[in-house]
């Protein structure tokens, strides 16, 4: 192995040299605004610590790859070390790089080590009935978890928000999932949807006065109605070029109601909605006239967090229902005939499977969850505008489906959480928080190339059969 | 031919953008027979056969099912008269479990018959039932080949388009496939139109064949009686399969 020291010494000091190269520019100076004009304010020490992290950082990799694995964690080690050390470093996120970058280290030398073990315990006999047991149960552990939540000490209001805004990009991503993971449409355009919900609910609400529980299912159906609008032009489309229309569709919906000015009132958007009733009764402190206040109707004091609480429900229970439907519809024909129009066209149309229908069906059944999920959006936000509803909502949420692995209803649970809870829960990074962001989704694409959830359980068997055996 | 033809092809005609693939095609298949088509690469055989299935249209001519013209069908309603088709390259649903894929062969047929008709694939074919919850992309050629005939047999057809099912496997299963072609012919009374480049095998297994050259049908007459013309031989079998 020692004959090897000088190449990977090279190519760690090659890979510094590029991070210098490209650094000098991004990291090394800035110019500041100092009244008279622009100077440069300089940051060379950040830019040395960062270099020197990156060759030491290639060393590790270079030498965990080559199976020096103990070398490798030891200078995880002292880089950790070194990041949680007193030693002043120019800024706060330095210690940070270099302690991640230290941890990234140890971690990719006990992987091997990780790895074997897993492998051994799934194929142990334990391990096989274990991992059964927990695909049966993780599911509805992950569903009781969820239903306890706001009853947890930790539910204070930040949680709760966070827990909302999971849930409906979990439910987003199950919608998602039906297009992409069971029908293997690619929609670039998904957020188009969730924007029809959202106004739909908005302008039937604030202009004509109609309650959550009359609009929800209108607003699914007029997203369905658009799902078949898109449906049609985009039929004989496949993959790169229905990516590409569907993302022009996204994209017209936004600009129509940015420039319909008369029915959206464009980018000013939609104020005062009202929000989710239940029995009648609205969450506030004071009734508005002729109404009555939760709070009264069940005679317990006011509290703010109600409203958050009453939220969480109805976004969870509105995505057990896309959830269900889906699982649902895999054992049905047409949601079987999605599964087998990913697989092959031809050969569904040789067997007598209409894939116009087909098509459609699975457009309009993800565009009316995608529907339903807006006009919660809008319900529980009171205000819209076309900024809610830009591309990279419709990016995120095929990164859910994608990350999760497609097809995977557990998995869009996962990727959501890791997707929409850490960007929130890496908020103290300030600007770096995208970076972070970047490197965890680089990080699954490494580890877990297809998705952090790639089984598929087929949605029919004759009866159990053994591990291993023939049956 | 005493029995009404199942399936007639009239002067049909086939174009591929502005290139002609077929030039007045004729052919007659009655009912409870086995035809084989043979012929060259390139000569129009698949072509025919996915235009029999209305993909592409024929241009010109007429194409009957049981008298009834379906020259302008789409596919699926085609497929729905009682034709099955195993494509080309088998085209099972790789990440889709055996029994899911001939599930899907039983789109169209009642689903009451569904447990039956499966077990009569699966005597048809063992090793399709030892493999049942593994994945299709996971078969072997020659089980995948089984698979693609057993799931075309799911929907009980009356007719049964072949589009070369000895392509790319060992002369066993070759073999193996053709006595099974034959076997669903006499048991199970499905009349059977075959493309082969495998002149010999199809040749010898047919009632009846044609042979297609440059999109025109050169030759027809009884199976044995082709593999006897010399034309035939010199052609499509000497110096190739035995």
């Amino acid at each position: 192995m020692g004959a090897r020291l000088p190449s990977m010494l090279k190519d760690a000091g090659l890979t510094a040299f590029v991070a210098a190269a490209l650094g000098i520019f991004i990291v090394g100076f800035r110019t500041v605004d100092v009244g008279r004009g622009l100077t440069f304010d300089y940051h060379l020490v950040d830019l040395a610590v960062a270099v020197v992290t990156i060759f030491f950082g290639r060393l590790g990799l270079s030498l965990a790859a080559n199976g020096l694995r103990w070398p490798a964690m030891a200078l995880g080690a002292a880089m950790i070390a070194a990041g949680v050390s007193p030693l002043q470093l120019p800024s706060g996120f330095l210690h940070w790089f270099v302690a991640l970058g230290g941890v990234l280290l140890v971690i990719r030398g006990a992987w091997p080590w990780a790895n074997d073990a897993m492998a051994a315990a799934a194929k142990s006999p334990s391990g096989v009935v274990l991992g059964q047991a927990g695909a049966k149960w993780s599911g509805w552990l992950l569903l009781a978890a969820a239903v306890a939540m706001p009853f947890t000490p930790f539910a204070d209001q930040k949680t709760m928000d966070l827990g909302v805004l999971i849930l409906t990009y979990v439910m987003l991503g199950w919608g998602l999932n039906i297009v992409v993971g069971l029908a293997g449409l690619l929609d670039l355009g998904y957020v188009a949807f969730y924007a029809v919900g959202a106004y739909s609910y908005a302008l039937l609400s604030t202009q004509h006065g109609l309650g959550f529980w009359t609009v929800l299912p209108l607003a699914g159906m007029m997203a369905a109605l658009f799902g078949v609008v898109l449906g049609f032009p985009v039929l004989r489309l496949r993959g790169d070029y229905l990516a590409i229309v569907t993302l022009g569709f996204g994209e017209i919906i936004r600009l129509v109601i940015l420039n319909w000015f008369d029915l959206t009132n464009g980018p000013a958007g939609i104020g005062s909605i009202p929000g989710p009733t239940l029995f009648g009764a609205v969450f506030a402190e004071t009734p508005p006239a002729g109404k009555q206040t939760v709070s009264d109707m069940l005679g317990i004091p006011f509290d703010g967090n109600h409203r958050l609480i009453f939220l969480y429900y109805i976004i969870l229970v509105l995505a057990l229902i896309t959830n269900l439907f889906t699982q649902r519809m895999r054992r049905l024909p047409v949601g079987r005939a999605w599964e087998a129009l990913r697989e092959d066209e031809t050969a569904c149309r040789a067997l007598g499977i209409n894939p116009t229908n087909t098509k459609l069906t699975a457009f309009a059944v993800g565009a009316m969850f995608a529907g339903f999920a807006g006009s919660f959006f809008a319900a529980k936000q009171r205000f819209i505008s076309p900024e809610s509803f830009v591309f990279i909502e419709s990016a995120i949420i095929l990164a859910i489906v994608v990350l999760g692995g497609m097809g995977s209803q557990i998995g869009v649970v996962l990727a959501a959480v890791l997707l929409i809870g850490l960007p929130e829960w890496f908020r103290d990074l300030g600007s770096y928080r995208m970076l972070a962001f970047g490197l965890a989704m680089v990080l699954i694409m490494v580890f877990r190339p297809r998705g952090l959830v790639a089984h598929r359980e087929p949605s029919l068997r004759l009866h159990p059969v053994k591990p291993g055996g023939s049956g | 031919m005493a029995e009404p033809s199942i399936l007639s092809v009239k002067g049909v005609e086939t174009f591929y953008g502005a290139i002609q693939a077929l030039h007045g095609v004729d052919l007659d298949v009655a009912k409870g027979e086995i035809v084989a088509l043979i012929g060259a690469n390139g000569a129009g055989k698949s072509t025919l056969l996915m235009t029999i299935c209305g993909n592409p249209r024929a241009r010109a001519g007429a194409i009957r099912l049981d008298g009834e013209d379906i020259t302008a069908l789409p596919t699926h309603e085609i497929v729905r008269r009682g034709v099955a088709q195993v494509p080309e390259g088998r085209r099972i649903f790789p990440r889709m479990s055996v029994l899911e894929n001939l599930q899907m062969g039983a789109t169209l047929a009642e689903p009451a018959h569904f447990t039956h008709d499966l077990e009569r694939v699966f005597a048809m074919f063992p090793r399709l039932a030892e493999r049942r919850d593994q994945r299709g992309g996971t078969l072997s050629g020659g089980e995948q080949q089984m698979l693609a005939i057993g799931r075309a047999l799911m929907s009980r057809p009356r007719l049964l388009l072949l589009d070369e099912p000895s392509l790319g496997l060992a002369p066993l299963i070759v073999r193996q496939i053709f006595e099974v072609i034959g076997r669903i012919a006499r048991e199970e009374g499905v009349t059977i139109f075959l493309v082969e480049q495998n002149a010999y095998h199809a040749l010898r297994l047919a009632d009846r064949g044609y042979v297609l050259a440059n999109g025109r049908v050169r030759l027809s007459g009884g199976g044995r009686e082709l593999l006897a013309n010399a034309e035939v031989r010199a052609a499509y079998l000497e110096g190739g399969h035995g």
